[in-house]
């Protein structure tokens, strides 16, 4: 069996947790909620820092924890980066990266040098803790645990302890580790735009429970939770930039189901992107619109209608291909184009934001 | 020459034995600190004040208790004469066993402070780093801590040369055996021979001085945990 499987359960004073979860065994899967939702708390469970009594982990098909059978955490193939880089201060940064390679045995799936290259630390190795900048010691600590080769990447809150400017610096190398290896994450966060541009699967936690879990398009195109990643509801689509116009500076991205014209961002053709559309940016027309400014046009099928946070609005799920989308529109406009589901409309997209 | 055998001797004997129960409180202390910061059993309040204890006895009052417990009659000392090492008090070894519980607090609280001021995550962070509590013990905690183990030690040390109660209480006046420096200073000014004891004394002054401004000096300076 692949995959993650858990199943915790903590009683604490003030705060409990109870969750199962199954979780796909590649790529990112962002553990979303507030701060005392229960993710960090989770994720330290599955690490074996904290002690579940009633508790199950597997993680693709080995046991970690289960009735009377406990790994400690010394002992789980994972690798875990902690919200302050907490590199040991007495060790230079290659000592820190060698401090868990020594103890690691078995396959090298990531090398010391990859890990290192893939950070971009090279020109760190001689220094100590101390002379570093918050986003080196947090690329440090990344690489250090990716030298373990683990077999699943816990990060809690990396960027939380860093300003905007260093979050930007490292938000790149977490890419690149999504792209480039294949060793599953689980991310905890409570950034809606770190959530946007990496994960692949969702988790949202509240007061200790995970009240959604999916892939990270899908959950967010769901009408009946208001899991809303930053100001407002929107969906988050992979794409790849097909096309460049120079001349108009803007670049045109697929994904199934259309394509969608966006400011260039500088990114090679063939490049994999993720666009956000939120739900506000999206109007809906019966016939194929013309004379109006608004570049990105897509056919779709409404899908579910319910209604959104005022008596005056409703909030619709449609599908262009397989794609979900979400659109905003009031209850009077719905009525008046006899919206219903299953019904084909144009869409007219005002905004795409184009992340990563 | 400035001191005379008797004073050498005495100085000998004082840092043979304070170097001795440094050593073993080194031993002794290191797991006692290590629980004491990061056990939540409740009777570690009553351990810790136990612990602390020497800080506020009078030390005769310890001497005494420690006589009792090495005498004939004793505990301890029925223990010592079953094993067939004799009796402890007025020997060099029952001055290292009281020398131990008298210094004991200087050694554990220094260490204790300095496990508590690491906190668990670097523990944490070594355990996924695939290091059991041992090896992480010894390649985190040690090292991190390290200026605590320089000043519980230093302060041990300098603490047993300046031992006097508890010295003349099981431990009497013998030379070479257990007359320690401050003891022969005792005697020089019982034998008013004040000469003597002004220039064993400045010696003691100055060593006294002399470690107390290392520590204070040297100590490094404490790590920001990055």
């Amino acid at each position: 069996m692949s995959g993650i499987q858990a199943r915790f359960r903590l009683d604490w004073p003030g705060f409990s947790l109870d969750v199962e979860l199954d979780l796909p065994a590649r790529g990112v899967s962002a553990l979303f909620g507030h701060s005392g939702s229960g993710k960090t708390t989770l994720l330290r469970c599955i690490a074996g820092l904290e002690r579940a009594p009633q508790g199950r982990l597997t993680v693709n098909g080995e046991v970690w924890q289960d009735q009377g059978h406990w790994l400690p955490t010394h002992q789980r193939p994972l690798g875990y980066v902690f919200q302050e880089a907490s590199l040991f201060p007495h060790l230079t940064v290659i000592g820190n990266l060698r401090y868990g390679l020594r103890r690691t045995s078995g396959a090298q799936r990531v090398s010391l040098d990859q890990a290192i290259t893939l950070l971009g630390i090279g020109h760190l190795l001689e220094r100590k803790p101390d002379r570093l900048s918050g986003g080196e010691r947090q690329r440090v600590s990344m690489a250090r645990a990716l030298a373990l080769s683990p077999r699943l990447l816990l990060m809690d809150e990396p960027l939380a302890a860093l300003d905007v400017r260093r979050k930007q610096e490292i938000l790149p190398y977490l890419e690149r580790l999504h792209g480039e290896l294949d060793i599953p994450v689980l991310y905890v966060s409570h950034a809606p735009d770190e959530v946007a541009r990496l994960a692949d699967h969702i988790v949202v936690m509240e007061a200790g429970r995970a009240v959604a879990s999916g892939p990270l398009s899908d959950t967010l195109a769901r009408l009946d939770l208001p899991i809303q990643l930053g100001e407002d509801a929107g969906v988050v689509l992979d794409a790849v930039v097909a096309e460049r116009d120079g001349h108009w500076h803007l670049t045109r991205v697929e994904f199934p189901g259309g394509s969608l014209w966006v400011r260039d961002g500088g990114h090679a053709l063939g490049q994999p992107v993720r666009v956000r559309i939120l739900a506000r940016d999206v109007s809906i027309a019966l016939v194929p619109p013309s004379g109006t400014s608004i570049q990105n046009c897509l056919l779709a099928t409404v899908e579910q209608m319910t209604g959104d946070h005022h008596p005056a609005l409703s909030l619709l799920r449609l599908k262009a291909g397989p794609s979900p989308l979400l659109a905003r529109l009031t209850q009077r406009s719905a009525a008046r184009l006899a919206l219903a589901p299953g019904k084909a409309v144009w869409v007219q997209i005002k905004a795409v934001a184009l992340i990563g | 020459m400035l001191l005379n055998d008797g004073d050498l001797q005495a100085i000998w004997l004082t840092v043979r034995l304070a170097g001795i129960v440094t050593l073993i409180l080194l031993l002794l202390g290191t797991p006692m600190a290590w629980w004491l910061a990061r056990s939540k059993a409740w009777w570690k309040g009553p351990i810790g004040a136990v612990v602390a204890l020497p800080l506020v006895l009078p030390p005769s009052v310890l001497g005494f208790y420690l006589l009792l417990a090495m005498g004939p009659n004793g505990p301890v000392g029925q223990l010592t004469q079953a094993a067939g090492i004799g009796l402890l008090p007025f020997t060099f070894w029952g001055l290292v066993v009281g020398s131990v519980f008298y210094s004991l607090p200087f050694m554990v609280q220094p260490l204790q402070t300095a496990f508590e001021a690491m906190g668990e995550r670097p523990l944490e962070v070594a355990a996924t780093l695939r290091a059991s509590p041992l090896d992480a013990f010894f390649t985190v905690a040690v090292p991190l801590a390290l200026p605590g183990f320089l000043t519980a030690s230093i302060l041990t040390f300098a603490h047993t040369v300046g031992e006097f109660g508890v010295v003349l209480m099981i431990g009497g006046n013998l030379p070479g055996v257990t007359r320690v420096a401050s003891v022969q200073i005792y005697d020089h000014v019982e034998a008013m021979e004040y000469l003597d004891a002004h220039r064993l004394s400045a010696v003691m002054l100055i060593f006294s001085f002399l470690v107390l401004l290392a520590m204070y000096a040297w100590r490094p300076k404490p790590k920001q945990g990055a």
